[in-house]
């Protein structure tokens, strides 16, 4: 199966890079697939989503994406981040009671929402339920 | 005498207790400049991508957002000062600072105000001191900058840029007539080990290059853009601005962690020295004490002889 160079880069190191078969990320305009030989693409992520990365033997791979881009040319495609978390980085037990502490106390400040935002996408980087 | 080789004891042990101090500072730098420089290595990637993608989007859109086009009356500019949160590091400080002061006076030679933003405690004392006027200030972090700091500081100096000098900020501490036209950071270049020299830049609005592409690379490729091309570039250049801010903030942490290792190795240096010339002195004062002392117990040994013999 054809395979693509995939970056993870977030702003204080790269977090994870090498041979893929998929990448699955939301954009702001919905969900988006890039396979090999995809056409260039330049794409801002959705707040509060996580991304999936299919690499060469298959096993899919879970990213929480914070405040992300999604930029795709014909050599590789990258995922830039202000931060990003792999799923076996991620304490799932206090990521699912950050999110509903976040969801108990409402969504009217932004701070909260933020934190909502940022569980949700821990959550479903480690295939949880939300 | 014997006072005087006491003194000097208390000398020398005073100047090794200096020492101590500096030479734990100076291996403690050490070991903070490798860590330093590795942040700046492991922020590279991302800092080369997000020019890559700004590079695209250029091509595919109008390039007339707010931060790329330049005020036609600029006459507020802000200027981030970057020093350090402890002293220990020779003339650092002092040179960020004079650096952010020839700024300062250049711009108001150009007819604008400049606004002082500073992050560290050093640079925050010297114009308190002074009873200079103070935008805002960071501190707590200049020797171990994460990018959450730098987002604080950026999110603050966009929003008075974004207001201009006409405009007014309507929340926040930095709320009323504060709005900025130029933002400009001042931060310390790590050349070497030996060597960091203060750069001032102007990180807003930004200064577009045009590059000639040559022929045989062909055209770029067209991009698609979720969303169009202006709102991308609406999120992506605030971003940018906090990524040159905090690319300078490491930046400043390693020339920082830099100049306090040649500071304290030169104050190790010197104590040994001071230590060395003091020691010479106390034994030459405890020796020459010994001898007084030998002089006075064989005259008076003599004297008491001399008194025996006349007796009988």
């Amino acid at each position: 199966m054809a395979e693509m160079q995939v970056e993870l880069v977030s702003v204080e190191r790269e977090i994870w890079s090498g041979p893929a078969q998929m990448v699955v990320a939301r954009t702001t305009d919905g969900d988006i697939g890039i396979l090999p030989g995809h056409a260039p693409l330049l794409a801002e992520l959705r707040e509060g989503f996580a991304a999936r990365i299919t690499d060469e033997s298959g096993q899919v791979l879970g990213v929480a994406v914070h405040g992300g881009f999604l930029s795709v040319t014909k050599e590789k495609v990258s995922i830039l981040a202000e931060g990003a978390e792999l799923s076996d980085e991620i304490d799932v037990s206090r990521a699912r009671a950050a999110y509903d502490q976040a969801k108990a106390a409402g969504t009217e400040e932004s701070d909260r929402l933020e934190e909502l935002r940022h569980a949700r996408a821990q959550l479903l980087a480690v295939g949880e339920d939300v | 005498m014997a006072a005087q080789a006491r003194v000097l004891k208390q000398r020398v042990r005073s100047v090794k207790s200096t020492q101590k101090i500096t030479k734990a500072q100076e291996l403690i730098a050490t070991s903070r400049i490798a860590k330093a420089q590795a942040a700046v290595e492991a922020a590279a990637p991302y800092s080369d991508q997000i020019t890559d993608v700004l590079t695209a989007l250029a091509g595919a859109s109008t390039l007339d957002h707010p931060l790329l086009v330049e005020r036609e009356n600029p006459t507020r500019a802000a200027i981030l000062l970057i020093t350090s949160d402890r002293g220990l590091c020779g003339g650092y400080n002092v040179n960020a600072i004079r650096a952010a002061e020839e700024l300062a006076a250049l711009l108001r030679d150009q007819g604008k105000e400049p606004l002082m933003y500073i992050i560290g405690r050093k640079g925050v004392a010297y114009y308190t001191f002074r009873q200079r006027p103070i935008m805002d200030s960071w501190t707590g972090f200049s020797e171990r900058p994460t990018y959450a700091d730098a987002e604080a500081a950026a999110k603050v100096l966009l929003e008075a840029f974004l207001a201009g000098s006409d405009g007014v900020i309507e929340e926040g501490p930095d709320a009323g007539d504060n709005g900025v036209d130029e933002i400009h950071v001042v931060s310390t270049h790590f050349v070497s080990m030996l060597n960091q020299v203060p750069v001032a830049r102007r990180v807003a609005p930004m200064e577009v290059e045009y590059v000639e592409h040559d022929d045989d690379s062909g055209p770029l490729p067209a991009y698609e853009f979720e969303p169009g091309p202006s709102e991308l570039l609406d999120s992506l250049l605030p971003k940018y601005v906090t990524t040159r801010i905090y690319a300078a903030l490491l930046d400043s942490a390693a020339s920082e962690s830099a100049a306090r290792r040649a500071a304290c190795k030169a104050a190790t240096d010197n104590a040994g020295e001071i230590i060395r010339t003091l020691s010479r002195q106390m034994n030459q004062a405890r020796q020459a004490q010994i001898t007084q002392e030998l002089t006075e117990i064989i005259g008076g040994a003599d004297a008491l002889a001399a008194a025996n013999s006349e007796e009988d």
